[in-house]
């Protein structure tokens, strides 16, 4: 995967760059929103990391201008800005995702992993399987192995999230903004205890786990197999 | 300055002084208008009168020559307060009459009709009196000079002249006198005003403009400006407040960070303590990282600059999908959680903000409940929306220890933690971030007993912050 890191400050940067080569993606480094455009517009990036806040030319005009051309690239916003509003006016701009400053390296990289690999609007999937499990999105049922799990309507929203994104690293705070539309942190770790009714509708009584635990991660739901 | 200075360079003084020279310039020129006009109206009834006895003298001359002329001018002259009379022949000579001369201002057509001449010196009005007349020839070479005395009029118009002078000099030193009184008033409370917002300024911020009782505008400006320092004071205590708290709350975490480091390059148990080592400095940023977005958030509130994200939203919606979010933890923790979410309630406010409030409340009720009693039963955590007249009201309610009455105002505040809960992260926040989600969107938080247990109940008014006009909005006791 091919990642734009458009940030000012050299030693975040460097961190981001080595840290997603050590998970195996090339990242090339733009330090101003000009250079950043200019890179943007050469194309071929799966991902493209954008501080709201930069030198010559902000993050939000630069992904304005990057969509004002066409450019459908996901953009992940970074921004020391993380009220309600500053969040709303990065997606109106253009951004796909948000994260707040400071964050961690893990958040950051399931986003950035979800983003390149989210469908495009149009190729919308109405089926999700996963080894023996399967999620269909029009009659609302999930089964196991043929056999049909009863799943109240949260259960069923944090399950397809999980499954749009198998293979991937979910983070609590991606559950808790998709599934829930909720941007604040709770107290107690809520999502956990979600998970883990949800897990034992899924997973309880089968031989093979589909819903895994990463440490200091998050979740990912995954055929044992690869 | 000196007292006199400043009374005359105050504006209640400069206004009398100017409204009552406006008044005097005016008052001048009514009674100059007037007086003039009076003057014009009875000269002119003199001259009309002289017109009218000449036309009947004539007659008398035309009936009966000089001699019967004579004899009505003699008749007449008898009559108490008659006309000025003067017949002379062609040589100038006096022929009848009780002018003794013929005035020498009616010799000389520019002077006009208006003579002097001397009374006879006999009683009370002799001397030279003012007159009008006006000769005139009559056949055979006489003239004949028909006079009014009009001194009388002079004289009332010159009583009158300064009837009004006087007035104007008393209306004026009056005016005066007032002004003096009336900005004496005045710069005496102005005064007070003054002193008080020195004594502020100097740092006293607990002090207040005195009121008069009388509810005047000085009063009401006064009672605004009183309402702005308390909020001011309450915000400045708020302030150092924080300032405190942050050195404790961000100051106890940073030292266990800076600890867990130290200890962690100290161990020589290698590769395997350094990284426990750092997985714990992490955890320790985490928290940290927490408490200081729950502090910007309550500052970001207290300073009002959300309040552009209000929407109407469905309030039975929020506390029900809040509740959904905590059942399984309540489950876990061997609580029932009862929700009355009733639907047709109708509230403008920021959903996320209101979200969180909500979830802070039901956190903090799980937590303190006492999930195990005597008899076996499980325990109950009410979450219950209801309408309230114009406001809607947000009720959890747990069955734990609750909080004392002398430590439930305090519990609002920021960071503060009753003692049990000391060590966990953010936990002091959350109560003083709900207060701050009410008070933004114009409500209030109270906290009341269960009996036994906490009840907090998130009061918030259905249309929203701008409907609550009054500037304290501040929950109740939180100052």
């Amino acid at each position: 995967m091919r990642v734009l890191v458009v940030e000012d400050d050299r030693e975040t940067a460097l961190f981001l760059q080595r840290s997603l080569k050590e998970n195996g993606h090339v990242a090339d480094l733009a330090g101003d929103g000009e250079t950043g455009l200019a890179l943007a517009r050469e194309g071929g990036w799966d991902v493209i990391i954008v501080d709201r806040m930069l030198p010559r030319l902000d993050g939000l005009s630069l992904i304005e201008k990057l969509r004002g051309e066409g450019a459908r690239t996901p953009v992940l916003i970074l921004s020391a800005l993380g009220e309600v509003d500053d969040r709303v006016k990065g997606l109106r701009a253009g951004g796909d995702d948000y994260l707040t400053k400071p964050y961690a390296y893990t958040e950051l990289l399931a986003r950035v992993e979800a983003l390149a690999r989210r469908p495009a609007p149009e190729e919308q999937v109405t089926r999700y399987t996963i080894g023996d499990l399967a999620l269909d999105r029009l009659s609302h049922k999930v089964t196991r192995g043929g056999q049909a799990i009863t799943l109240q309507p949260r259960e069923f929203r944090l399950l397809e999230y999980l499954m749009r994104n198998a293979g991937q690293v979910v983070t609590r705070t991606m559950l808790l903004q998709n599934v829930w539309d909720y941007y604040f942190d709770p107290q107690t770790n809520v999502i956990d205890v979600h998970i883990s009714r949800l897990r034992s509708k899924i997973d309880k009584g089968f031989a093979k786990p589909l819903l895994h635990t990463v440490r200091g991660s998050g979740y990912m739901i995954r055929d044992g197999a690869d | 300055m000196t007292a006199l200075t400043r009374l005359i360079a105050s504006i209640p003084f400069r206004l009398t002084v100017a409204y009552m020279g406006a008044f005097v310039v005016a008052a001048a020129l009514i009674v100059g208008f007037v007086s003039w006009r009076a003057n014009a109206l009875l000269t002119t009834r003199a001259v009309e009168a002289l017109s009218a006895e000449i036309t009947a003298l004539r007659e008398q001359f035309q009936a009966g020559g000089a001699p019967r002329l004579i004899a009505a001018i003699n008749e007449r002259i008898g009559e108490p307060g008659s006309n000025l009379y003067l017949l002379l022949d062609a040589t100038g000579r006096k022929v009848a009459g009780n002018l003794s001369m013929l005035p020498p201002e009616l010799a000389d057509a520019a002077h006009g009709r208006v003579f002097s001449y001397l009374r006879g010196s006999d009683g009370a009005g002799a001397g030279r009196r003012l007159a009008v007349g006006e000769p005139v020839a009559v056949r055979g070479g006489l003239t004949l000079v028909v006079g009014r005395d009009i001194e009388d009029q002079r004289q009332f118009a010159l009583t009158m002249g300064r009837v009004a002078l006087w007035s104007v000099g008393l209306l004026s030193v009056l005016g005066v006198g007032a002004g003096i009184l009336i900005s004496r008033a005045v710069l005496a409370r102005i005064d007070a005003v003054t002193e008080a917002s020195r004594k502020i300024m100097s740092g006293d911020l607990s002090r207040r403009i005195p009121l008069s009782g009388s509810g005047d505008e000085l009063d009401r400006l006064s009672d605004s400006l009183n309402a702005m320092l308390a909020r001011i004071e309450e915000l400045m205590l708020a302030l150092r407040e924080v300032s405190d708290n942050i050195a404790h709350d961000l100051k106890t975490p940073l030292t266990r960070l800076r600890n867990r480091a130290e200890a962690a390059l100290r161990d020589p148990g290698g590769a395997a303590a350094y990284r426990d080592g750092l997985v714990k400095t992490l955890e320790e940023a985490d928290d940290l990282i927490k408490t200081f977005n729950a502090l910007l958030l309550i500052a970001r509130l207290e300073g009002g600059a959300v309040a552009e994200s209000m929407a109407p939203i469905d309030p039975a919606a929020i506390v029900s999908d809040v509740a959904e979010l905590y059942e399984p933890v309540a489950e876990d923790a061997g609580l029932d959680l009862a929700v009355s979410a009733p639907s047709g309630l109708s509230l403008v406010a920021n959903r996320e903000l209101v979200s969180q409030a909500i979830a802070n409340l039901v956190d903090n009720a799980i937590k303190y409940s006492v999930s195990e009693t005597t008899d076996g039963r499980r325990q109950t955590v009410e979450i219950s929306l209801r309408g309230a007249g114009t406001s809607i009201e947000i009720v959890v309610a747990d069955r734990g220890p609750g909080v004392a009455l002398q430590d439930r105002k305090r519990a609002l505040q920021r960071f503060v933690r009753l003692e049990k809960s000391r060590s966990r992260p953010g936990a002091g926040l959350g109560l003083s971030l709900v207060a701050a989600v009410a008070r933004l969107h114009g409500g209030t938080i109270r906290l009341e007993d269960n009996a036994p247990g906490l009840k907090a109940v998130l009061v918030l008014p259905s249309s929203g912050p701008g409907a609550v006009s009054a500037p304290h909005v501040a929950p109740a006791g939180l100052h």
